[in-house]
């Protein structure tokens, strides 16, 4: 199995305060993976730092050979417009970006993709439907039917199935298994143990630093997540240096 | 007699004609850029680059006299300038555009105004205030038309990363990195559309014919390519109208213009077929489903 993505004593983080302190590790190409934790541990900002909107402030994240278009990400609380005046339609058409581009027009395979994608996640006749009168569950079908089109190698979904419901997300985890199926990787921010143990075969257990990582059923253990409960949210204005030395720099 | 009031001043005068096709040119380049400030909650940023152009404008006039070429360069450096220092602070920083953009017209515009006294000319910027588009030269209405024509070029290029950018900025930065130089090249595109606007309307009303026509399009069309050709339409409508009535009246021509299209803006927010009052008013039954 080779690595789709590699930690290599990465530390992210906002003003130099850490939010993921030296995280180490591999996820193996296909592998579908639960990034859990409790609020504040540092899940967001690790998948800002994997699809490279956040810059490490120390180590680096490794995407063997996938390009930014490679990885398609679904942010947590994604910052959407909701009064622009786009259709369903459209919105999701621009998960095709990396076949169309600035100019490409949208030819009949296209135009088929995109009503696979709506029906796949069930949204068949809202296509002409601005988006702005989708409700909270039905956005979250949009964006993944979004996900879906851009066909990417690396899928990261930040807590996708908050504040939605049992059969939402029922359908939306279907997907998650075909692109499991599919051998796509897929990493996925959630707080829903139940879930994690009966659909993710491995887990990583996160609190700013790594708790546990590995199959699922190990990491879950009740040590484990009292560990992971005891971190310490707020940062301290008065911290030192990190003092744990940084390997020798590593030239890209 | 109505073809007397409505279509003769353009038959017998040659400066009439030049005022239609300024504001032809001016209509389809400002219209669509207006669209896009109006959607990306950027319409008074186009009043604050107004500001930013005014002491570019005015040093242009102090260096050559009224010379229209010196008077847009001068307006097109400072615009730029403080167009592109604004978006790459707010860019590279926590400060967010409007700030940023408040702190850098402001510095520009007292720049303008220490280099104004300091020379101690007494000028008189009447003209680049309040434009002149009855007096339309050969040289002028080819500025004019050229840069609505570039308008018109860069913009279908940088439409997409533009639409998604405003819509979902996140998604955009991930798979492509056209998002940055395409809001710059926008913003370059208000300036120069602003420029274009105050050789005929003056400096404080040429963003009118931007976002007035866009505010309309808002009340007429629920997506945007509508919005953009209402908001085109609106614009020449507004500034045939305001010709005619500057000629019959004693209205000056900008104002004429804005006024009329401040009008159709009224009614529009009154009568619109999307989201206007009276519609809210008197919506008709609810649906079954």
């Amino acid at each position: 199995m080779t690595a789709q993505v590699k930690f290599r004593d990465v530390t992210l983080g906002y003003d130099r305060h850490p939010a993921v302190h030296h995280l180490d590790g591999e996820v193996v190409s296909g592998a579908l993976l639960a990034v859990i934790g409790p609020n504040g541990a540092g899940k967001s900002t690790l998948f800002r730092g994997l699809v490279g909107i956040l810059k490490p402030l120390a180590g680096s994240i490794v995407t063997g050979g996938l390009d930014a278009r490679d990885i398609a990400y679904l942010p947590q609380t994604a910052d959407i417009d909701r009064s622009f005046p786009i259709s369903v339609y459209d919105f999701v058409g621009t998960g095709l970006w990396r076949s169309t581009g600035f100019f490409g027009g949208l030819g009949k395979g296209a135009r088929d993709k995109i009503a696979h994608a709506l029906a796949a996640v069930g949204l068949n006749g809202f296509e002409n439907r601005p988006i702005g009168t989708l409700s909270g569950g039905q956005m979250q079908r949009m964006l993944f039917a979004r996900v879906l089109l851009q066909d990417a190698r690396l899928i990261v979904l930040d807590e996708p199935f908050n504040a939605i419901d049992a059969r939402t997300s029922a359908d939306l985890l279907d997907l998650v298994r075909r692109w499991h199926a599919e051998k796509r990787t897929v990493l996925a921010a959630l707080h829903d143990m139940e879930l994690v143990r009966s659909h993710f075969p491995e887990a990583l257990l996160l609190a700013r630093g790594p708790v546990a990582w590995g199959a699922t059923a190990e990491v879950l253990t009740a040590e484990n997540l009292l560990e992971a409960r005891r971190m310490c949210e707020a940062f301290d204005d008065s911290a030192a240096a990190c003092a744990v030395h940084d390997l020798p720099s590593r030239a890209a | 007699m109505l073809y007397d009031a409505l279509i003769a001043p353009f038959t017998e005068f040659e400066f009439m004609r030049r005022a239609l096709a300024a504001v032809i040119a001016l209509a389809l380049g400002g219209g669509p850029i207006g669209v896009f400030l109006m959607l990306r909650r950027m319409s008074l940023v186009g009043d604050a680059m107004a500001h930013a152009i005014l002491p570019g404008a005015a040093i242009g006039f102090l260096l050559s006299g009224l010379n229209l070429f010196a008077m847009t360069t001068g307006g097109l450096i400072a615009g730029f300038a403080v167009a592109i220092l604004a978006g790459a602070v707010a860019r590279s920083t926590e400060m967010k555009e409007d700030a940023s953009l408040a702190t850098f017209y402001l510095l520009s515009l007292a720049l303008g105004v220490t280099i104004v006294s300091i020379k101690g000319t007494n000028i008189d910027l009447l003209h680049v205030l309040f434009g002149n588009i009855l007096a339309m030269d050969d040289p002028t209405l080819l500025v004019i038309a050229a840069n609505a024509t570039i308008t018109l070029l860069v913009l279908a290029v940088i439409y997409r990363p533009l639409v998604i950018e405003s819509v979902d900025p996140v998604f955009l930065r991930t798979v492509s990195r056209a998002g940055a130089p395409s809001h710059l090249l926008f913003l370059a595109l208000v300036v120069i559309n602003l420029v274009n606007g105050f050789q005929a309307l003056g400096t404080l009303l040429a963003v009118g014919l931007m976002i007035l026509p866009a505010g309309i399009a808002r009340f007429w069309s629920r997506d945007i390519t509508g919005m953009i050709c209402i908001a085109v339409v609106s614009a020449i409508l507004s500034g045939y109208a305001g010709l005619v009535l500057s000629f019959e009246t004693k209205v000056p021509s900008g104002p004429a213009i804005i006024l009329v299209a401040a009008a159709l803006y009224v009614s529009s927010v009154l009568f619109g077929s999307v989201g206007g009052l009276f519609r809210q008013m008197f919506p008709g039954r609810h649906l079954e489903a």
